[in-house]
């Protein structure tokens, strides 16, 4: 039995989101932000994007450039202090902004991704944080219920892919990647390096290809990608 | 001779113990690791997925997958793991974590903490300082006594929005070493060359000063 080729060339795949979408970017700062798909989703100016990912990177990068381009109708995030830009766009009204806890936004986008439709947590009681959430009793505890975070598409990057789709990444690049590659309705990756399939040892799987829909092949990495100087 | 800031990344890295799990956040958090000995068997968390966090790296060393949560370039050390951000707040929020060390824009005296919003000036959202705050089995505060005008920072009721109600549980500054207690809160220590009233005075919130000898730091 043999596996199916999920190769895809950059803008045929970045052309299946249409405007209005709502749409997870891996990465924390720059370790795992798909630069490349997202510079695609520049260059082809989808509109009122929704963006799912956990900080809006810095200016001049990544989601930056979506915000710069007047992409971005709303940002759900936990954190967008390195990035004046969103900070002024969600005080001017330009964009909308949702934050959530960090662990929190994880979680949500993990429970989408296993098929279920959220959970209880105490995390965030009696801050301005709980407004507006559902309290739920679970025994003699009481916490609040969280509902779980999908997406109609998720670009994630990964250090090494098969043409299947079985993903690998590497050390602090992993962060949200695998837990949007399980809860976008279709995951584009980009990859530094795509092997054949059997290339990538069953045990080394990080991600399983089955929650894969298309793999781009990077080019040589732009600079964006390399050592932050400060 | 040390300067107070020194002092006070000194002091608060003497309660990091060997064996424990820690997470240190962002600012004079991370800055306590040059106080602590190199061999001391301390596994560092960092909020993006590492349990044993190794030294800072410059740049020209720096891998460009690793970083730690403030975005400094680190480096493995062994038995160093990876894990996604599920993982690394299934860590936190389970209570793995022995300790965690925040920053404070407030600290009350029932131990509630406002560390990440300012209404109408700094509002760039908590990143993971609500889950450490209230799931850290001990959460301490590194902070200047007083703010940049003056003003008390340590005061009877938070008057910023809270990260955490009744969380922190000791407070480390340029001034003193304090508790928070149920009784309310108690100076243990007090730095060196600084005046027991000019801590009170500093404070907006009843400060029990233990009868007898305070030591320093």
């Amino acid at each position: 039995m043999a596996m199916i080729d999920k190769t895809s060339e950059m803008e045929t795949a970045v052309s299946k989101i249409p405007d209005g979408a709502s749409v997870m970017l891996g990465g924390f700062g720059v370790p795992g932000t798909p630069f490349c798909l997202i510079q695609e989703l520049v260059r082809q100016g989808q509109k009122n994007l929704t963006i799912i990912k956990n900080d809006a990177n810095e200016n001049g990068m990544g989601v930056d450039w979506l915000l710069e381009n007047g992409q971005v109708e709303k940002l759900i995030t936990s954190h967008i202090g390195l990035n004046s830009r969103a900070v002024q766009m969600m005080n001017d009204g330009d964009i909308q902004v949702e934050f959530v806890p960090q662990g929190i936004l994880a979680e949500r986008i993990r429970v989408a991704g296993a098929g279920v439709m959220g959970f209880v947590t105490d995390i965030g009681m009696g801050t301005p944080l709980a407004k507006g959430k559902l309290e739920v009793s679970v025994g003699d505890a009481v916490g609040l219920l969280e509902p779980a975070l999908r997406a109609d598409f998720a670009l994630i990057h990964a250090s090494c892919s098969d043409t299947f789709g079985n993903l690998i990444y590497a050390a602090t690049a992993r962060n949200f990647n695998p837990l949007m590659a399980m809860a976008a309705t279709r995951t584009i990756v980009e990859s530094e390096v795509v092997v054949p399939a059997g290339e990538i040892a069953p045990d080394e799987v990080h991600t399983p290809a089955p929650f894969v829909d298309h793999v781009v092949q990077l080019p040589s990495l732009p600079e964006v990608y390399n050592v932050v100087e400060r | 001779m040390l300067n107070a800031k020194e002092r006070l990344l000194k002091r608060a890295a003497q309660d990091i113990k060997g064996g424990m799990i820690v997470n240190l956040g962002i600012g004079l958090p991370t800055q306590v690791t040059r106080y602590l000995a190199e061999d001391l068997p301390v596994c560092l968390h960092s909020e993006n997925g590492i349990a044993g966090v190794g030294p800072q790296v410059p740049n020209t060393e720096a891998d460009r997958n690793l970083i730690d949560a403030g975005g400094a370039y680190v480096s493995p050390i062994k038995g160093t793991s990876y894990f996604d951000s599920a993982v690394s707040f299934a860590i936190v929020r389970s209570g793995r974590l022995d300790l965690t060390l925040l920053g404070a824009f407030q600290v009350a005296a029932n131990g509630d903490l406002a560390n990440w919003m300012i209404p109408g000036f700094f509002t760039p959202g908590a990143g993971g300082a609500i889950e450490l705050a209230q799931k850290a089995r001990k959460v301490a505060v590194i902070s200047t006594h007083t703010d940049k005008k003056g003003r008390p920072k340590i005061l009877e009721r938070c008057t910023l929005p809270l990260t955490a109600h009744n969380c922190v549980d000791r407070i480390y500054t340029d001034m003193a070493v304090i508790d928070v207690t149920p009784s309310g809160l108690v100076m243990i220590e007090i730095a060196d060359g600084v005046d027991q009233q000019d801590v009170i005075n500093a404070t907006d919130a009843k400060l029990i000063v233990p009868d007898g000898h305070i030591p320093t730091f």
